[in-house]
């Protein structure tokens, strides 16, 4: 692992809603850098994740606002490209997969032509090499008979094979971060493991760095490096995932203790209470 | 008696070439009291066997009875009154221009109840939401609140079976906690009857007692919570789902 610099580098981002009942809050001063890692961002609905990971893709729309001290990829402050630029980063530099394959994937154009649009948006390279490219990443990500489903339609696909398409038309372009935002929330548990394998796999062969966003802790503690666990838009901790079990944040342990457990049953579940101190605590950083 | 029989039930969507079986030849037995569990992946029929159940699913043959009464295309008021469901979505399933208020007493006067003020009040106590919430509408509740509007709903008959789709599947963790303690709590308190569908094998395996797994519109086996937890399965699928769910870091 390449240590030395960050590929994202982030210091106090805040989201802000500007609502008829006053500013609404959304991510309030979050701090942290992702280098060449798998870094998990857990948290409930509403604790901001899933804005960090679409503020750092400036996909926030009005009347949304993202404000940081600094917000860089290699060292390009994100925040003041023009939107230009932008575009040509996300998906080229920057990637996201998206929660539900039936929402992110385009219904009225097949498998193959929507990868190769990817493509040939970055990279200027003819028709018959995106095809073939496309194919060939089809059958990285395990889909057997690549070229069968290139020409076929989203519709026709399941959840488990539409996940591993969106994961295959996100790296192709070959970005060096990818957000995944709930990647496998809408699937099968037993496809799940297998879309994850999958995208943990590609991440590590490329040196890509991954921001996993999710809700399971226990999921995100298997497949990520460092977790940062947040809590009404502020990082309230952040361990690595090796050292889960050590965590001491009583969010944390609350999030951990409120998993009904196949293996260690309980008569009754823990139940989350929440103090009001969480929400005014600063921030932790989760630079390295 | 066994509050649930059924045997050899088929459910099919579409005729002729167009067929499609989504249960095939389906048979288990649930006893008054007992939560029993149905696991599978999406599109392996669990959710239609309870809208089989429930009356919802178009074409069905087999044998279903209920609390002795065995179910035919005309159901009784009674099984209408003693069969109720809570859905997955809560998001979904409540009417959003009407108050909590409205939803139960509808149910309460479409099932001949008239002391429904006094109720709706013990409902909600039971439901852990308190009279604060009767006159709210559905966008002023959270998800857990809104599910729990929904066991209020399905409790407002004073049923005897629940049938609970994926009741917790679009909650956080921490408030599926609270809802699953409150599932639990309701049936020691009722003495009522669960039959719960879910993709979550800790969740199923919490709240109940037997568990069925279903593959491809059949049931490949059903066992006991205990050999599940000992990973005793017999079936290489079950297997299968059992070692993809195990993944708890204490």
């Amino acid at each position: 692992m390449n240590d030395d610099k960050p590929l994202l580098d982030i210091e106090n981002l805040q989201v802000r809603f500007a609502t008829r009942t006053g500013t609404f809050e959304a991510v309030r001063g979050i701090s942290f850098t992702l280098g060449r890692e798998r870094l998990g961002i857990v948290g409930e609905s509403g604790s901001g994740k899933s804005m960090t990971g679409r503020a750092i893709l400036r996909l926030i729309r009005s009347p949304g606002t993202i404000e940081a001290d600094r917000m860089a990829l290699h060292g390009e402050d994100l925040l003041s490209v023009p939107e230009k630029r932008m575009r040509q980063l996300r998906g080229g530099k920057i990637s996201m997969i998206m929660q539900d394959p039936k929402f992110s994937l385009n219904p009225v154009m097949s498998v193959g032509q929507q990868m190769v649009e990817a493509l040939r948006t970055h990279e200027s390279v003819s028709k018959a090499e995106a095809r073939a490219r496309a194919i060939a990443m089809l059958e990285e990500v395990s889909i057997r008979d690549p070229e069968r489903v290139y020409d076929l339609f989203p519709h026709e696909v399941s959840g488990g094979m539409g996940q591993r398409i969106m994961i295959a038309m996100m790296l192709l372009p070959n970005p060096e971060v990818l957000i995944a935002d709930e990647p496998t929330s809408a699937l099968d548990v037993s496809v799940q493991l297998q879309v994850l394998d999958i995208m943990d796999r590609l991440v590590r062969e490329r040196g890509m760095g991954l921001i996993f966003i999710s809700h399971d802790l226990n999921l995100v503690a298997k497949f990520c490096d460092r977790i940062v666990i947040m809590y009404a838009g502020r990082i309230v901790e952040v361990c690595k995932a090796s050292e889960l079990r050590n965590a001491s944040h009583p969010y944390t342990l609350g999030l951990l203790n409120s998993v009904p457990d196949l293996e260690h049953p309980r008569e009754r579940l823990e139940v989350l209470q929440r103090d009001p101190a969480w929400r005014e605590a600063p921030s932790v950083s989760a630079r390295t | 008696m066994s509050a649930i029989t059924i045997r050899n039930l088929n459910v099919w969507f579409g005729a002729g070439a167009e067929r499609s079986d989504a249960v095939k030849d389906v048979s288990f037995d649930v006893a008054e009291g007992e939560s029993f569990g149905l696991v599978g992946e999406s599109g392996s029929g669990k959710s239609t066997i309870l809208r089989a159940i429930e009356g919802i699913a178009p074409n069905w043959s087999g044998h279903v009875s209920i609390a002795g009464e065995v179910l035919g295309k005309r159901r009784s008021r009674q099984f209408y009154r003693n069969v109720q469901m809570v859905f997955q979505d809560p998001y979904a399933s409540l009417h959003p221009r009407q108050t909590v208020d409205r939803v139960l007493s509808e149910v309460m006067g479409l099932h001949g109840f008239t002391d429904i003020d006094s109720r709706i009040g013990r409902l909600l106590d039971d439901v852990g939401l308190g009279s604060g919430f009767r006159f709210r509408y559905p966008h002023q509740l959270s998800g857990g609140q809104r599910q729990r509007v929904a066991i209020a709903r399905a409790l407002a008959p004073e049923p005897r079976i629940l049938l609970l789709d994926e009741p917790t599947s679009a909650l956080d963790v921490s408030v599926q906690a609270e809802i699953l303690n409150l599932l639990a709590d309701l049936r020691a308190e009722h003495n009522l009857t669960y039959v719960m569908v879910s993709h979550d094998l800790g969740v199923v395996g919490h709240l109940c007692e037997r568990i069925a797994v279903m593959k491809s519109a059949e049931i490949v086996e059903v066992l006991g919570v205990g050999e599940m937890r000992k990973l005793e399965a017999n079936d290489p699928y079950t297997r299968h789902l059992l070692e993809s769910s195990i993944h708890s870091v204490r």
